[in-house]
């Protein structure tokens, strides 16, 4: 039965986490986007704590095997969307597990998740992150030179290679006792096939954190470069099972592609919380103005900017229902790989158009640093590049539109 | 509780009206547009179907409850098969539902068994004005009390079927406020243009111009209830209807893009292309989810119903000329070619702008 009312947990859970947004984020949002690099310690002790409390180790979306309904993608997708709605640089900073854990949780062992899951329980903030991004690729992962090699005597794999874009590297190896998700080759001529995760943990020696970016948007968020030289790590750090670490398959590169299918529609979830931040704003800049906007008119009648802002509402509305269905499908154990794509298309390019016509609407308040505006269309951008840009994401739904395999649609 | 996925009962309904859409309509809407004429049989068969009689309540002749939802999902099907059938066949709901939503106690009781009991007949509705800022809320035909009767003064046009039609709700503003009149055949004063109007589509159609010069109506005949359910339900049925159009041309244009050869590979092999469809498919299931999220709204009398309507037919609009625009690109020199349905999509997927008061769901 088609129904569109929020579960009333999840409605529950986002009045909460709009409280936080409202209080513990918005007030210091200009401060982080100007000391790019400090650290909203404020913020992550405070998330910890609270998820703590709540008796969760973070806000990843694994329930076990409850019997009814599951909510876990829907209840983070909202979470996402109002913390974001915060602040979309320093809601990338919340403790608990983000992309690294994701792979964790799509690839690893039952061993495996409790060893590296455990950590988000502990007493301080612990952070994870995923190392795919290299130098010389970016969207097309199956070039990554990062190599694996089995040390066999010891038993341990040796990496070397260098990440670049690590998000929230610094903080997964530097300030906590976190890991990151390391991916590499153990056959350089495979491709993808060669493709596996693994898991690194923080003070492992080898692995160094080298550089700090400096970015246009998102700054409360660290992004850096690991290097990996001689970095030596046990066996057991290779994500999967081993019939999957031995034969040469591209299982490894799908479970890549499985966790994306859980995280698009989450870092969707990340760009319609900013979009409805400006569009929140927005409206109510203009009405202080005494500009308002009337609805039911046929757009003969309508003002310029009434026509610009109802076409941001059916944008920002009809993405967020892609981004649901996403995470609902997510949820009911339906493949959704198109769907998760379409939402990460979608959303990139809501948030994008949003952000840039609310600055231009406001004119000089909106290019004003006095407002958030121009920093929210700042940190928009980052929507349509991480976690597979728009143009890799319209490959990803037109695949599967069109029963393309890749060679068949590069 | 979310959830995204239609009852048993409608997938049935969805799966009933999509077969009679690509085995019917979609064969005869090429030859119907061409020849200017819908075959009746067919309109009759697309009726039999019962979309309307499950809207109506068993009291008045129906075996339903109205669902918006499920009215939606039925307009979308009709209209993947041809959108002036789905409008042929539909052309009775913009009698019976104005009076379902609208209308007293006995104007039901009167008018709603006469509508479904027997066979597909023309009743119709007027709303639309010859104006470029056209308003449904701010129209031009006017309505003042006179006595125990209304008097009705304007012009409407794109009124389907209004030459043969048994009776019609005439939209006129009294008092500031749209409502409803119920105006049989041969009302005085009543002219309807006996020359079919002529659109850029929907040639399938016979179209009137209607005039009203100071047509009395009795007061019996007002529909006492408010207008804003009667708007938003045709909104969201247009908006449905657009989705509809939309997939056919995505479909059509997608399975040609596979086989066309260019260069060496298939056209749908180009990036230029595989976005296109990329976008395509995102952008009709953003709005056919926009317009769920109505049809939901207005099922369960939320208060922002009208607005989410208006903003799903809005979207839509857009979302219509894109979607159709692209298919005949897609296609090339051929698509503009009317061997090939996508310009007549097109034509169809701009009328989106001006079809509001064409069906009701
Ligand atoms: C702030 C930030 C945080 C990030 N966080 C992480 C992280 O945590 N972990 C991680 O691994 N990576 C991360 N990244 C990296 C990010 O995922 C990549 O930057 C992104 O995938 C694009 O890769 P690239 O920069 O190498 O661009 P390229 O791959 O070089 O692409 C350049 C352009 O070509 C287009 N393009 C590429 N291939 C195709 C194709 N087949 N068809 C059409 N167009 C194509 C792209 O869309 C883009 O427009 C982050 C990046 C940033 C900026």
């Amino acid at each position: 039965m088609i129904d569109f009312e929020i579960p009333e947990k999840i409605a529950g859970i986002r009045n909460v986490v709009e409280t936080v947004a409202v209080n513990m984020m918005r007030p210091v949002s200009r401060y982080f986007d100007e000391h790019e690099h400090e650290i909203p310690w404020d913020y992550i002790n405070f998330m910890h704590t609270a998820t703590r409390a709540m008796g969760g180790s973070s806000m990843a979306a694994s329930e076990g095997k409850k019997e009814g309904p599951r909510f876990g993608f829907q209840r983070l997708a909202v979470m996402v969307e109002m913390l974001s709605w915060g602040d979309a640089g320093i809601y990338l900073d919340t403790p608990g597990g983000m992309l690294g854990s994701a792979a964790v949780s799509a690839t690893g062992t039952p061993e495996q998740k409790e060893r590296f899951l455990a950590r988000f329980r502990g007493e301080k903030p612990t952070f994870d992150a995923m190392c795919m991004t290299e130098p010389h690729c970016g969207s097309d992962t199956a070039s990554i030179r990062t190599t694996a090699v089995l040390d066999k005597e010891k038993n341990e794999w040796v990496l070397n290679g260098e990440k670049i874009f690590v998000t929230a590297g610094h903080k997964a190896l530097l300030d906590s006792e976190g890991f990151i998700v390391v991916w590499a080759t153990i056959d350089p001529s495979a491709g993808r096939a060669g493709m596996r995760p693994f898991v690194v943990e923080a003070g492992t020696p080898g692995c160094q954190v080298t550089n700090m970016e400096y970015k246009m948007g998102i700054r409360a968020s660290d992004t850096v470069t690991v290097v990996l030289q001689d970095c030596r790590i046990p066996f057991e750090n290779i994500l999967g099972s081993p019939e999957v670490i031995t034969e040469k398959s591209s299982t490894s590169f799908k479970g890549a592609m499985a966790t994306f299918d859980a995280t698009r529609p989450i870092v969707a979830a990340q760009a319609i919380g900013l979009a409805r931040a400006t569009l929140e704003l927005l409206k109510e800049m203009l009405a202080e103005r005494g500009v308002t906007i009337r609805y039911g008119l046929p757009r003969q009648k309508l003002t310029s900017i009434e026509k610009d802002v109802i076409d941001m509402e059916i944008m920002l509305r009809s993405a967020w229902w892609l981004v649901l269905k996403a995470v609902w499908m997510m949820d009911n154990g339906k493949p959704n790989a198109l769907e998760s794509s379409m939402a990460k298309v979608r959303a990139g390019d809501v948030v994008n158009r949003i952000t840039q016509k609310a600055v231009e609407i406001m004119g000089p308040l909106g290019y004003s640093r006095e407002y958030l505006l121009e920093k929210w269309f700042r940190d928009a951008k980052i929507s349509d590049i991480y976690e597979g840009t728009g143009q890799i994401n319209r490959l990803v739904v037109a695949r599967q539109l069109l029963g393309y395999r890749s060679s068949e649609l590069r | 509780m979310y959830s995204f996925e239609p009852s048993d009962e409608q997938k049935l309904l969805i799966e009933t009206a999509r077969r009679f859409a690509t085995d019917e309509l979609r064969k005869a809407a090429h030859e119907a547009e061409e020849k200017k004429e819908f075959p009746l049989p067919l309109i009759n068969k697309g009726w039999e179907l019962g979309i309307l009689h499950a809207s109506i309540p068993e009291a008045y002749g129906g075996f339903g409850e109205r669902s918006a939802l499920t009215g939606a999902l039925a307009a979308e099907e009709f209209a993947y098969g041809d959108l002036a059938g789905a409008f042929a066949i539909g052309t009775p709901s913009l009698f019976a539902l104005p009076i379902l939503l609208a209308g007293s106690e006995e104007q039901k009781k009167q008018h709603l068994p006469a509508v479904i009991a027997a066979e597909w007949k023309p009743y119709t509705a007027a709303l639309v004005e010859p104006a470029f800022d056209f308003d449904p809320n701010d129209l031009k035909t006017t309505a003042k009390a006179e006595g125990s009767d209304y008097i009705l003064t304007g012009e409407k046009t794109l009124v389907p079927f209004a030459a043969q039609a048994e009776m019609m709700i005439v939209f006129a503003k009294l008092e500031n406020e749209t409502k409803g009149f119920i105006v049989p055949k041969g009302a005085a004063g009543l002219q309807v243009q006996e020359e079919r109007e002529k659109w850029m589509g929907l040639n399938a159609l016979p179209f009137h111009r209607v005039k009203l010069d100071g047509v009395k109506v009795p007061a019996s005949n007002l529909l006492p209830g408010d207008f804003a359910p009667v708007l938003d339900a045709s909104r969201l049925a247009v908006a449905a209807m657009a989705v509809g159009v939309a997939k056919a041309a995505f479909e059509y244009s997608r399975d040609y893009a596979k086989e066309r050869d260019v260069f060496g590979v298939k056209v749908a092999q180009k990036q230029a292309i595989a976005f296109m469809f990329a976008e395509m498919a995102t952008e009709i299931e953003a709005i056919r989810l926009l317009a769920w999220e109505a049809a939901w709204a207005i099922d369960n009398k939320k208060e922002d119903a009208s607005q989410k309507a208006y903003l799903a037919l809005t979207g839509a609009i857009d979302m219509a000329m894109m979607v159709t625009d692209r298919a005949v690109q897609i296609l090339g020199g051929h698509g503009y070619i009317r061997d090939h349905p996508v310009e007549l999509w097109m034509r169809n997927g701009r009328g989106f702008a001006t079809f509001t008061g064409l069906a009701m769901v």
